[in-house]
């Protein structure tokens, strides 16, 4: 008997109390979301408690936006994930923007994998080239205000998982619209066969006597435009 | 090389317990870390109105898919591997190490990154791979210290709970450049240094590293989807970088849906760090052409959790979701530390799972196993903060009379039958009662022979000079106490309390 078989009989051995049919309820009494105003403003609060940087601007206002938090941090090289909006970088001068050209459903499978010579062509930065940018800017896919969270689910210009882990600095733009109260709300926007990333603040650690530490080894700064 | 440090060989918990309270460091450095997430836990907890509610949907939830354990496995894996994912099963831990080492050499890999798992731990999966040629690299700081110090974890979510900061520089400036990139020149005892010291160390290693061994929070059987939920960022690592990745998985972790994660995504992060949400959370499903590791495997785990599953009082402690709030609750815990408990589960959960996956029912562990249910004052502050409300008091209880049942235990076994004789027939319970209050002045205030050892740590009660049931007889048999006939006050407003009840304290001295 193989042991998928052995685990199996051993789990229906171990259930000879339970009933074939058994129907175990689960009550859902507990709240869809605990605040129903003020949610944009919970999620900059929230944000802000851990430590991420945070500001508001409007649509038209966000290629200056961009570029002003690019000349704060002083990055001369930014990585773009494909498919974000052209006008994001408008206010970045040129060779700054390192694009990626990684898109969710299409096939680079061989080209990363067997072929060294197709990354190149196909515009997929290898690891060391991320290692080396000064920073990230990319969208994000669902924000949510009671636990300060920003969920990546490699949607256009979020790219893959790499892109925001490997360099310093993250650069990430949320549309206020895009923002909602909870965790329970976050999940039905989801699809879980998208490879996600929830990030509530910069990498940090507790692990020195249970304070809480920034920066380890992803961006040891998170630094969030929220455009009305 | 020496040889690694295990868990094999420790001493019972009572006598490993001595050495660790004497150790005032260690109390200290206990104290202040479990003081401290308390407080931080009791918080964020207390933001949320409804955490009564999430708590009995987390526990039904783990019920629901214990009870239909074998359909969702067979689900799980049915998804996992529609998903371009292989599915491994492992009996026990030697098949499980058998099948990780395989899928290693496969790949002509003689190194592996690891993410933080108590599941590898528990199944000696590092020195498995060590004696097959494989170094295995642990990257969570906690690890990273225990593993740099030649240390044993001590707690399950931050392993090296039970070393200071000071203590950590230490080992890094003396271990880093023996495993790779050495502690930087004038390293001091801040932890943004030393954490700053930890990232340069396992940058390379990261960044080149071909095949990544974790485990994960859950596995969502409808959809084929692993959960890993972190701090640092390490865990994205190995999660993303390499190009194969095995996850270790124990057959509890799973759950039915995907919205299912609504609710512990909730618990888990407040219960454990005491954050509203920790600084990351990947899901992935199978694999993503292009974006992470283009081979995955998933091998899940037995290795005892069928017994477990098969006792219906202790198999509660399967819902068990690894957040450790009972071990920083734990009165035991925070004097002893983890070490003590001889398991890579310690504290209150340690001591319900390690009796139950080492087969206590068999009624055939060794002593130090056999003692874990012992390591409580069942003050029940675990069960209090348990996220799955996993009763874990009652199941203490329940293992300590299949310890007893299970041979050894004579003096004690022979006293509760004694008691139980005498209990069971009330002539004998006042016989009984008789001779003892007669011979109240001689009884000794010390048991003899090996029950010293448990009456030398109790306050013994002293015998009444007579029983309860004498002094009800006597009362019943008098005539009532004449009220005061002439009194102008009605009885109720006496201040005086009633004479029998002076009485009663007075027999009872």
């Amino acid at each position: 008997m193989s042991s998928r078989e052995a685990i199996l009989a051993r789990v229906r051995r171990a259930l000879a109390d339970v009933p074939r049919d058994d129907d175990f309820p689960v009550a859902r009494d507990y709240a869809r979301a605990h605040v129903a105003e003020g949610v944009l403003e919970l999620f900059v609060e929230h944000l802000r408690d851990y430590r991420a940087v945070v500001h508001e601007v409007a649509e038209d206002a966000l290629p200056d936006a961009v570029a002003a938090a690019v000349g704060r941090r002083g990055a001369r090289t930014v990585v773009t994930p494909a498919g974000l909006p052209a006008a994001w970088t408008a206010g970045l001068a040129e060779g700054v923007c390192l694009a990626d050209g990684w898109e969710y459903g299409q096939l680079y499978e061989d080209s990363i994998n067997n072929r060294p010579e197709l990354v190149e062509a196909a515009g997929i930065l290898t690891t060391h080239a991320l290692d080396t940018a000064d920073g990230v800017l990319t969208a994000a896919a669902v924000g949510i205000a009671e636990t300060g969270t920003i969920v990546l689910d490699a949607g256009p210009g979020q790219g893959r998982r790499a892109l925001t882990l490997v360099p310093d600095w993250h650069l990430c733009v949320m549309r206020a619209a895009d923002v909602v109260a909870s965790v329970p709300r976050a999940l039905e926007r989801l699809d879980p066969g998208r490879p996600l990333t929830w990030i509530s603040g910069p990498s940090a650690t507790s692990d020195i006597e249970l304070n809480r530490v920034e920066g380890v080894h992803g961006p040891r700064t998170l630094e969030v435009l929220i455009v009305r | 090389m020496t040889p690694p440090p295990t868990f094999l060989g420790m001493p019972p918990f009572p006598e490993a317990a001595r050495s660790a309270v004497s150790n005032p460091q260690l109390r200290h450095n206990l104290r202040k870390a479990t003081h401290t997430i308390r407080d931080k836990r009791a918080h964020v907890v207390g933001e949320l109105s409804d955490w009564a509610e999430l708590r009995a949907a987390g526990a039904a939830i783990k019920d629901r898919t214990l009870r239909r354990l074998d359909e969702y496995l067979v689900a799980a894996e049915a998804a996992v591997t529609a998903a371009g994912g292989t599915v491994h099963w492992a009996a026990d831990a030697a098949e499980a190490n058998r099948i990780v080492a395989d899928l290693v050499r496969a790949t002509g890999e003689t190194e592996v990154v690891k993410v933080k798992s108590m599941v590898t731990q528990e199944i000696g999966l590092n020195e498995a791979l060590a004696a097959e040629g494989i170094r295995a690299y642990e990257t969570d700081l906690a690890e990273l210290i225990v593993q740099l110090g030649d240390d044993l974890p001590s707690h399950i979510l931050v392993p090296a709970i039970h070393r200071n900061r000071a203590e950590i520089r230490e080992i890094f400036v003396r271990e880093m450049a023996e495993w790779g990139v050495p502690a930087p020149p004038g390293l001091t005892d801040e932890p943004a240094a030393l954490a700053e010291a930890a990232r340069r160390h396992l940058r390379e290693r990261f960044l080149s590293a071909k095949v990544a061994v974790s485990g994960a929070n859950f596995l969502v059987a409808e959809t084929g989807t692993l959960v890993v939920v972190e701090s640092e960022g390490n865990g994205r690592m190995c999660l993303t970088l390499p190009e194969t990745l095995i996850s270790v998985v124990g057959i509890e972790k799973v759950v039915p849906t995907w919205a299912d994660l609504e609710v512990f995504l909730q618990l888990l992060p407040r219960s454990s760090t005491g954050e509203r949400m920790n600084p990351y959370t990947s899901t992935w499903t199978g694999v993503t052409p292009g974006d992470g590791p283009r081979d995955f495997h998933l091998v899940l785990l037995d290795n005892g959790r069928t017994d477990v599953l098969a006792d219906t009082t202790g198999r509660q402690a399967l819902r068990c979701i690894r957040c450790s709030a009972c071990l920083n609750v734990c009165p035991v815990y925070e004097r002893t530390g983890g070490h003590a408990y001889g398991s890579v589960y310690p504290g209150p959960i340690g001591a319900i799972l390690v009796p139950q996956l080492r087969g206590v029912a068999s009624g055939k562990v060794d002593p130090q196993t056999a003692s874990l249910p012992y390591a409580s004052s069942l003050c029940g502050a675990c069960y209090e903060v348990c996220p799955v409300a996993i009763d874990i008091p009652e199941v203490l209880v329940h293992l300590r009379e299949q310890v007893v049942e299970g041979g050894g235990h004579r003096a004690e076994r022979a006293a509760m039958r004694a008691a139980e004789w005498v209990l069971d027939d009330a002539k004998r319970l006042r016989t009984v009662q008789r001779v003892a209050a007669r011979s109240r002045r001689l009884l000794p205030r010390r048991a003899p022979g090996p029950g010293a050892a448990w009456s030398d740590s109790r306050a013994l009660p002293e015998v009444p000079a007579r029983s309860f049931r004498d002094w009800w007889v006597r009362e019943r048999s008098a005539p009532p106490p004449q009220p005061p006939a002439a009194s102008p006050q009605p009885p109720a407003a006496s201040a005086q309390p009633p004479a029998e009840q002076n009485r009663i304290e007075e027999d009872d001295r």
